[in-house]
């Protein structure tokens, strides 16, 4: 391994720029002659919109234009889009309410675009916003995901019963059959609470029109600017995708809420040719709450089948999912594709039923948030795995190792082929670095004290890598989920990669460079990454799924491959030797079995001066590209082992211990790996003891503020063990599997199962706040002496 | 209204409102956009610049209320020495993530030390527990700051 290739602890090139303050995010641009953009929001989480009255508003000082859901409609802008189909299991298709841009009649969440104003400054934009007259007919809101199709509210025509699809998944008969055959059955209800992604850089938008060229330009907080363009273009109408250049540079935190295409930057690039002037849109931490695209969000029952010997004979799972009042881009894969196939866990269960009910709410939309699907399909299993041990009095690192699939490739009842893993391995590391054999005296020198001891276990497996276009293509997918490298070696040797991948916290500008380092043997800083601009980077589908390394990375190893398979036709020419004899080792291309070889950047030369070789017989330049799309999901997967404290007296639960031992195959920086892990880590620790959003019956947000949604800070955490165990990924050319959701998928249940352990009982919800967690002490039963 | 401000060194004149909250003449007058917007009530850290070395939320200290106080913002706190060894420390533990949180959680790093040369865990988790980082970068945080008070090696307690 050289100093600075693949596997490399090699420290970040980006942060010499973050830690000087010169990071360049959406709101630090700012173009000549710009206009603030403000959006007024409906206060009520349903109404009809009678009539809106922006004549007094637009008197106001330095009120530049007041917009509404009309304009757009009158320039043909069409609403935003929800790019996955599902099916019910009917066969009928989602129901899709309109979702426009700006209101159209109605408002269906706190939050909602009414309209907005454009002013020389953003306070006179919002002194404006007051003085539009909107006369609303205030109708009754359905808030809550179990009483959704039990009302008669109505969020959208089209669905009378707020029903957005009724789908499952797997082979019903058979599980029913693998129930009827059990000794025992195990039984869990689950809430998955709602989340707000809290990026700390809040979303921003700056739209600008050329009227010389007739081109836009919208600069955006996005994790996958080739998309916005997509839709933008070919659903919302503002430009051919030619004439529209999406840039999203510094982005400072995505976690799922930034994949989607939203109403603010909707608006300001339309405008921004209305008004003749750039438009500059920056979200405020309240708009990030109220509009911000919410994670999580189920309600569940779920029930697990097993034998005599404790071996898993089924699992049937029925869940609710809370989509908000409108379907976000990627909303309805969420509790579906990303969900469901997932409900294998590391287990090998013969018979897998699971029925999702999506539905309507007069809340914010409900997307993906780091992990999507996979940690709401990790908490049932792990919640329900967790309590059969305890019902069948089997230890619950023993009962997991009984159950796991120990032969690959595995295929689940519901779609994944697994083509790697060793889950004993990681077991076996977690329980040594977790000290799980002293485990008891902890406990009981922790009871001495007063305090209540637990263990929890989480056996994750996730899906990452997203996915072979064709195989999302058939569930219903509206895009392919490949994506694309270029790779451009300057004559003088240097190499500039343009990705379709985006960096919003991964530190791809460095382990890209590894990649390049290794592959070509140059230094790494004669490699710069470029991502994030459309007129840039030619295509790409973006950063999410944890599908950088092994999607982005594969393509650019790819193109790699093509630059040095002409780098060695250019070699053969100067060398004068035949192709077939050049060999690349090193960074030098040499005739194979002598001492003769040019350096890579002598080849690049020679490339680009063409002296050597007449053009017929080879084209001048260096410089290929790829496009590759993946032959299956990558499964990442581990055990987390939490150890907790209780403080009955005031409920407090304190994590004395976090182990982590995960397998994200071949790791190309381990230190990056890690960083990333934290961050899952402190995410999920933030689900399971603190964060849940909050509406109250009428629909406010009452949880819209850093005061009342309680984030994770650094005295909430503890210090990480981390392991890891390795098994190479077979589905892409590095063996990478993915690691930036790991995290937040693995945590909740450890959490929760660590609490429950040490309360003696299973009656805790997420968020294990200390009030509920004390009143929890006060239903605790008499545990037996362990 | 007209104010002198003093920056990073630098006498700027500026003509805004008395209750303009320093964040945004930092950013939106003066043009240094290092110091970033969070949250705007104080609930976030990540608008943290030194008034007198002192860390303070740039986006509820007015400009009135800054008086003629020296001003330095994340732009200019690595020619301090207390500033260039927090900034080595978060680069060689590798600290950074998104970020979008960094230049408040370096500015409440130096104002630390510079008034506690050597912090514990939990004076550290006290002076810190202001600024919230959502990649959750706060291990290496910790680590950084206490590689950074040990002068930057990597010997002594923890990391
Ligand atoms: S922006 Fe000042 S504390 Fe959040
Ligand atoms: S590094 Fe992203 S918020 Fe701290």
């Amino acid at each position: 391994m050289s100093a600075t290739g693949i596997g490399a602890p090699v420290r970040r090139k980006e942060d010499q720029r973050f830690v000087t303050g010169q990071g360049r995010y959406v709101d630090d641009f700012n173009r000549p002659g710009q206009a603030y953009a403000y959006f007024l929001r409906s206060p009520h989480a349903h109404a009809t919109i009678r009539s809106i009255d922006t004549g007094p508003a637009r008197t106001m000082p330095g009120v530049v234009a007041v917009f509404t859901g009309d304009d757009l409609a009158a320039d043909k802008i069409g609403g935003l889009i929800c790019g996955w189909m599902i099916h019910s299991k009917d066969g009928s298709p989602m129901k899709a309410g309109p979702h426009p841009a700006l209101a159209q009649g109605k408002v269906r969440y706190v939050g909602d675009h009414v309209a907005v104003v454009i002013a020389e400054t953003l306070a006179q934009a919002k002194d404006a916003a007051e003085a539009i007259e909107v006369d609303y007919d205030v109708l009754p809101a359905v808030v809550n995901t179990s009483e959704a199709t039990k009302t008669p509210v109505q969020v959208h025509e089209v669905s009378p019963d707020n029903s957005v699809f009724n789908w499952h998944l797997g082979n019903k008969d058979e599980t029913e059959a693998a129930f009827a055959r059990a000794k025992h059955v195990t039984k869990i209800d689950l809430v998955n609470n709602r989340l707000v992604p809290n990026a700390l850089e809040p979303r921003a938008a700056l739209g600008e029109y050329d009227f010389g060229t007739d081109n836009y330009t919208l600069y955006t907080t996005s994790q996958n600017p080739h998309v916005a363009r997509l839709v933008l273009s070919a659903f919302v109408g503002i430009a051919p995708e030619n004439k529209l250049r999406v840039i999203a540079p510094d982005v400072g935190g995505g976690f799922g809420s930034k994949i989607f295409i939203y109403a603010e930057e909707t608006v300001c690039v339309w405008a921004a040719k209305k008004v003749k002037r750039p438009v500059k849109w920056t979200a405020d931490r309240s708009e990030a709450f109220l509009s911000d695209a919410h994670g999580r969000d189920h309600v569940t029952h779920a029930e697990m089948a097993t034998d005599e010997n404790g071996k898993i004979l089924g699992l049937r799972v029925h869940t609710i999912a809370n989509l908000g009042a409108y379907l976000s881009t990627f909303s309805s894969s969420v509790p579906t594709y990303l969900y469901a196939p997932l409900l294998s866990g590391q287990y090998d269960i013969p018979a897998i039923y699971c029925e999702v009910d999506a539905v309507y709410t007069n809340t914010a939309p409900v997307d993906a948030y780091r992990g999507a699907g996979r940690p709401e399909a990790t908490f049932v299993v792990e919640r329900l795995v967790e309590r059969a041990a305890r019902e069948l009095g089997q230890d619950p690192a023993e009962f997991r190792r009984k159950n796991y699939i120990t032969q690959f490739p595995h295929q689940t009842p519901v779609i994944m082929t697994y083509d790697t893993g060793d889950y004993g391995a990681s077991l076996d590391k977690a329980l040594e670095l977790a000290d799980y054999k002293n485990f008891g005296a902890r406990k009981q020198e922790s009871a001495r004290r007063g305090k209540l001891r637990g263990i929890g276990f989480s056996s994750y497996i996730e899906a990452c890598g997203i996915a072979p276009s064709q195989a999302v293509g058939s569930l219903g997918a509206g895009v392919g989920l490949w994506e694309s490298a270029e790779v451009r070696v300057n004559p003088t040797g240097s190499v500039e990669v343009l990705t379709g991948s985006h960096s919003h916290g991964q530190g791809h500008e460095t382990t890209f460079a590894q990649l390049v380092s290794d592959r070509l043997g140059i230094p790494i800083d004669q490699v710069s990454i470029v991502h994030g601009d459309t007129d840039k980077v030619q295509f790409g589908m973006g950063t999410y799924g944890s599908r950088s390394g092994a999607v982005g990375m594969s393509a650019i190893a790819k193109a790699l491959d093509k630059v040095i398979a002409k780098g060695k036709k250019v070699a053969a020419h100067v060398l004068e030797a035949s192709e077939g004899d050049i060999e690349f080792k090193d960074g030098k291309f040499g005739i194979a079995g002598t001492d003769r070889t040019l350096g890579f950047g002598d080849v690049a030369l020679q490339a680009y001066i063409a002296h050597k070789f007449s053009g017929q017989d080879l084209e001048p330049g260096l410089k290929e590209g790829a496009f590759y799309d993946p032959t299956n999901f990558t499964f990442p997967a581990g055990v987390h082992i939490c150890e907790v404290e209780i403080d009955p007296d005031t409920g407090v639960t304190k994590i004395e211990r976090w182990t982590a031992v995960d397998d994200f195959g071949v790791i190309i920086n381990p230190m990056i790996v890690e960083g990333q892990v934290h961050g899952g880590i402190a995410q999920g620790v933030g689900q399971a003891l603190l964060e849940g959003a909050v509406y109250d019956q009428s629909g406010q947000l009452v949880t819209a503020s850093f005061n009342d949604y309680c984030m994770p800070r650094a005295m909430d955490l503890p210090s990480f063990q981390i392991g890891m165990t390795v098994t190479p990924c077979t589905s892409n050319p590095l063996g990478i599997k993915g690691c930036g959701e790991a995290g937040a998928i693995a945590a909740p249940p450890a959490v929760i199962n660590a609490i429950t352990d040490a309360l003696g009982h299973e009656d805790i919800a997420m968020p294990a706040t200390p009030q509920a967690v004390w009143r929890a002490v006060q239903k605790r039963m008499p545990v037996a002496a362990e | 209204m007209a104010y002198s401000l003093n920056v990073n060194g630098r006498i700027h004149s500026v003509d805004v409102d008395a209750d303009t909250p320093l964040l945004w003449v930092l950013r939106d007058v003066i043009g240094l956009t290092g110091t970033k917007f969070g949250c705007g009530v104080a609930q976030c850290g990540a608008c943290t610049i030194h008034l007198d070395g002192h860390a303070v939320r740039s986006c509820v200290t007015t400009i009135e209320s800054a008086g003629s106080s020296a001003i330095m913002t994340i732009e200019a706190i690595g020619s301090t020495p207390k500033g260039s060894v927090v900034q080595r420390a978060w680069l060689e533990e590798e600290v950074v993530q998104c970020g979008y949180c960094q230049s408040g959680q370096i500015m409440s790093a130096v104002a630390l030390l510079n008034a506690n040369a050597m912090p514990s865990d939990g004076d550290i988790d006290d002076a810190m527990s202001g600024n919230i980082c959502r990649c959750g970068t706060y291990p290496r945080i910790r680590a950084a700051i206490k590689k950074a008070a040990r002068g930057g090696s990597n010997t002594g307690n923890g990391g």
